[in-house]
């Protein structure tokens, strides 16, 4: 028996140094990049002793804003990844013609367009709007933070161990080259074998328990801890979108949990669920992973339609039209996108009732959006319209969502599904309403919050130009792809044989170059922003003349959000307090209870992804420690009984008397 | 326009806008709905598991059915175990409610000992079915049926590793408001996994006989 007893195999698995892909330049340079850029970040932090303070003011923070603040930071860092995937799928296809087999081989090619798509959804827009919702909806609800604080940090840290396995997969081993959702039989371990599917199934893992558990916290304080006067129907649109988001995502993240956990029972006991022999079904894992797969998409889109619609009725200066359409329209899209998942796989052969039904259903969920659109449209009428940032952004969604929806709509029809399935038409809808949703949505919100958050509006030159580059750059990348795919070419190919095509290529690399300089301006527009951050100060709190409770704090909040709990009479709650006169309480103040940090999330969180990169390499010894340590951590967390601390009442007088001498400030200027 | 008419509002009507007068809220307010918002997604995972076994359950690939394999009788006692179980938990839950932290203490271990013996039948005859043949890839079916099985089983280990833990907590610090509120949620999670097993015994065990 020990003759056969190979000690590399035993320590490493099957990580060896082959797994290194230092013969790929292009891997090789990134890799430079990365170390060079790290060790500078690392190196800077190190210089100016800042590990202790973000260690205890961030990293082991229970605070709502400050997580809500680093998922942006992370969507943000991951956007860059997620970029450069797509600007190198555009180069190789606009020169992959005439023989010329362009610069990404194959077996490259394949993991690009798969870590794209995963990192843009699960790494990007993901994290982008759970950012927002974390910093908004407690603040919208006149809550001092969400109903779970501790679980809040491990999910938020749980997300972010997700990202690092996918990054990690750039530079050890490969990632998966099935496409973004890894169908099997491809993603099985017979046609599989490598660590790809293996790093995308772990990533996605601990990222999905990270955002369950944000999902069950959001959905508790919502229903929980909104503040006296606060009825269902008086909660801000955002904070509805909100919570609809977060009961789809408890009801949609245990399928993904459950599908993936069945894929990994195929690749690591040999169990026959998906393949082709044995009585095994692939067609089973489409189904499973498009009924999370659809409520997805409304996951993402659903709290960028609350950020429209807060945009819209600020810079409008009006009460939101149509306030209760809204809200039922949003309750019906969550029914729906539950109805609607065969859509994605008209060509499995259904038959024509099952096609007809799921097509008619998918049909039906524009009504709804529809009616949102007129709602915003209407909103804006005799409104006096602001074109601040945020506005733009909006205009700029209503208009590029529209046509979106409308090619969806086109899409939903099962005969013409027939000929467009699987082609560049597909892709180029989808681009339609997450660019032109999730993407333009985040931006607004980003640059709508941004002040709340730091205290400091952002440059409006370099935001501007960010948006035109932004907005002309979607339409010169996407709308030929329109073009291409109604002539029929298919999705994820390296290289062409009919040359008559490459020009609508070439004019989507072009619209990706002016994302870039749009990505760029947005970076620029962080950096003078910062820069220029007295000039840009805002002490009212207020600077947008808001209508909702996150802007009768201060910018930033103090720590507790809300010295005294708001009470609130109407819809636009802080828009009708400074209609009525509303005077800030200066005496009475109490000492207020707030979650202790801790650093238990990140611990446990870490543990996760060393268990996780033990099971992608087989390294048994350490998944079994890794297992146990994180059984034993949480555990020994549990023994903790001291959670939480008392403000001070001194402290709060002090902070609120600062805030009085700001805002006898802003008056003065 | 508004502003005229908010002006004229402003003079008479005086709301307060704030909670001059707050009251301490107590911890935890929030868990058991948080608790009860898990459970749900925890059975939608089941749910995942009963409908790839719904589809993949009569796929035998030539390989053994479930009227080769189950042993009703032996089912039908495992199926005892975990109701009593269930039983003796919720006889801790009131002695909980009494504050009589001895009695509950007791009644925890005799449901552990209940859920021991249920894993330990589960486990032979997971053993006696791998030893028979009929291992987890034989077939979809059996794919599908030590999944969903295990999985219920897994859940019950772990249920069995927390009551340990609320044991040593309830014994070193007694039965504290925290300690409580966490003794009611695992009994939520016992109590779920027995409506689980329902499903199991139902449509795995019986109607796989009858097929």
């Amino acid at each position: 028996m020990f003759e056969n007893f190979d000690l590399q195999k035993a320590i490493f698995g099957r990580l060896t140094l082959e797994s290194i892909p230092y013969h790929e330049p292009i891997l090789v340079m990134t890799f430079i990049g990365v170390a060079i850029g790290g060790a500078v970040v690392l190196g800077a932090i190190t210089y100016f002793k800042l590990w202790g303070y973000l260690w205890r003011e961030w990293f082991t923070s229970v605070d709502h804003k400050r997580i809500g603040a680093m998922y942006i930071i992370l969507g943000l860092v991951m956007l860059l990844r997620g970029f450069a995937d797509a600007i190198m799928m555009r180069a190789q296809q606009a020169v992959a013609f005439n023989g010329n087999e362009g610069y990404l081989p194959a077996h490259h090619f394949d993991q690009i367009f798969t870590a794209h798509g995963v990192i843009m959804i699960f790494f990007v827009a993901m994290p982008l709007v759970t950012g927002l919702m974390n910093f908004v909806v407690p603040l919208q609800i006149g809550a001092r933070d969400v109903a779970f604080p501790f679980l809040n940090n491990f999910s938020f840290w749980m997300t972010v161990a997700g990202a690092m396995l996918v990054m990690a997969s750039l530079f050890v081993g490969e990632f998966a080259r099935t496409g973004w959702l890894a169908y099997p039989p491809l993603s099985d371990y017979a046609y599989s074998p490598d660590v790809g599917v293996d790093y995308y199934i772990w990533a996605l893992q601990v990222a999905g328990v990270g955002t369950l558990l944000s999902g069950v916290n959001l959905i508790a304080t919502i229903v929980k801890m909104r503040c006296p006067g606060m009825t269902m129907m008086r909660m801000p649109v955002f904070t509805w979108t909100a919570l609809c988001t977060n009961i789809l995502i408890v009801a949609a993240f245990p399928v993904l949990t459950g599908v993936l956990a069945l894929l990994s029972m195929d690749r690591y006991v040999g169990t026959n669920f998906f393949t082709n022999d044995f009585g095994g079904n692939p067609m089973m894992y489409v189904n499973l992973i498009w009924i999370w797969g659809h409520p997805e998409v409304y996951i993402l889109v659903l709290p960028v339609f609350g950020v429209f619609s807060e945009v819209t009725a600020t810079f409008s200066g009006k009460k939101l039209f149509g306030y209760t359409s809204m809200v039922y329209a949003t309750v019906v899209i969550t029914i729906l996108s539950y109805l609607v998942w065969l859509h994605h796989f008209f060509t499995m052969g259904s038959g024509a009732s099952v096609n007809s039904f799921f097509g008619i259903t998918t049909m039906i969920i524009s009504i709804p959006t529809g009616a949102k659109m007129f709602n915003w449209l209407f909103t804006m009428y005799r409104g006096r319209i602001r074109f601040e940032l945020p506005m733009m952004w909006t205009l700029a969604f209503m208009l590029t969502f529209v046509i979106g929806g409308m090619t969806g709509v086109l899409l939903a029809v099962p005969p013409a599904d027939f000929v467009l399935h699987n082609s560049l038409f597909l892709i180029a809808h989808f681009h339609n309403v997450i660019i032109g949703g999730v993407v333009f949505g985040s931006f607004a919100g980003i640059s709508y919050w941004f002040p709340k958050v730091t205290g400091f509006k952002l440059d409006p030159f370099w935001g501007k130009m960010s948006f035109w580059f932004w907005v002309i750059g979607f339409y010169f990348a996407f709308m030929p792809l329109y073009v291409l795919g109604l002539m029929g070419v298919t999705r994820r190919l390296r290289v062409f044989d009919d040359p008559s095509l490459q020009i609508w290529f070439v004019i989507a690399a072009f619209g990706a170059f002016l994302i870039a300089l749009g990505i760029g301006s947005f970076l620029v527009q962080l950096a003078v922003s910062i820069k220029n951050r007295e000039k840009l100060r805002d002490l009212t709190g207020d600077p947008w003349n808001g209508r909702t409770l996150e802007w009768s704090t201060s910018s930033p909040p103090p720590v507790y959000n809300f010295a005294f709990t708001p009470v609130v009479y109407d819809n636009d709650a802080w828009w009708d307090m400074k209609q009525h006169g509303y005077k800030r309480p200066m005496e009475g103040f109490k000492p207020i209870h707030m979650p202790s940090n801790t650093g238990a999330g990140i611990i446990l969180a870490g543990l996760s992804a060393v268990t996780a990169f033990a099971l992608i390499w087989y390294i048994w010894w350490l998944a079994a420690l890794g297992f146990v340590s994180l059984i034993a951590t949480a555990i020994g967390h549990t023994f903790n009984y001291h959670r939480s601390f008392n403000i001070p009442r001194e402290q709060i007088v002090e902070t609120e008397r600062e805030r009085s001498q700001e805002l006898l400030q802003a008056a003065g200027a | 326009m508004t502003t005229m008419t908010a002006e004229a509002v402003k003079t008479e009507d005086k709301r307060l806008f704030y909670v001059a007068d707050e009251h301490e809220h107590g911890e935890g307010g929030s868990t058991l709905l948080g608790f009860w918002l898990y459970l749900m997604s925890d059975c939608l995972v089941f749910a995942v598991l009963f409908a790839t076994y719904g589809v993949l359950g009569g796929s035998y690939a030539a390989g053994p059915s479930p009227r080769d394999l189950f042993d009703l009788p032996l089912v039908a006692v495992n199926t005892s175990m975990l109701l009593f179980s269930s039983i003796t938990y919720g006889f801790a839950v009131l002695e909980m409610q009494k504050n009589r932290a001895n009695r509950m203490l007791l009644w925890l271990f005799v449901t552990m000992l209940f859920g021991g013996a249920f894993l330990g039948i589960e486990l032979s005859e997971f053993a006696h079915m791998i030893h028979e043949g009929a291992t987890p890839q034989r077939s979809a079916f059996l794919s599908s049926f030590f999944t969903l099985v295990g999985t219920h089983g897994l859940h019950v280990t772990f249920g069995i590793i927390w009551m340990i833990t609320l044991v040593i907590q309830v014994w070193k610090f007694g039965l504290s408001e925290a300690n409580k509120r966490r003794l009611l949620c695992l009994s939520m999670f016992w109590h779920f996994l027995d409506v689980v097993w329902i499903g199991v015994f139902t449509f795995v065990y019986l109607m796989g006989v009858l097929r």
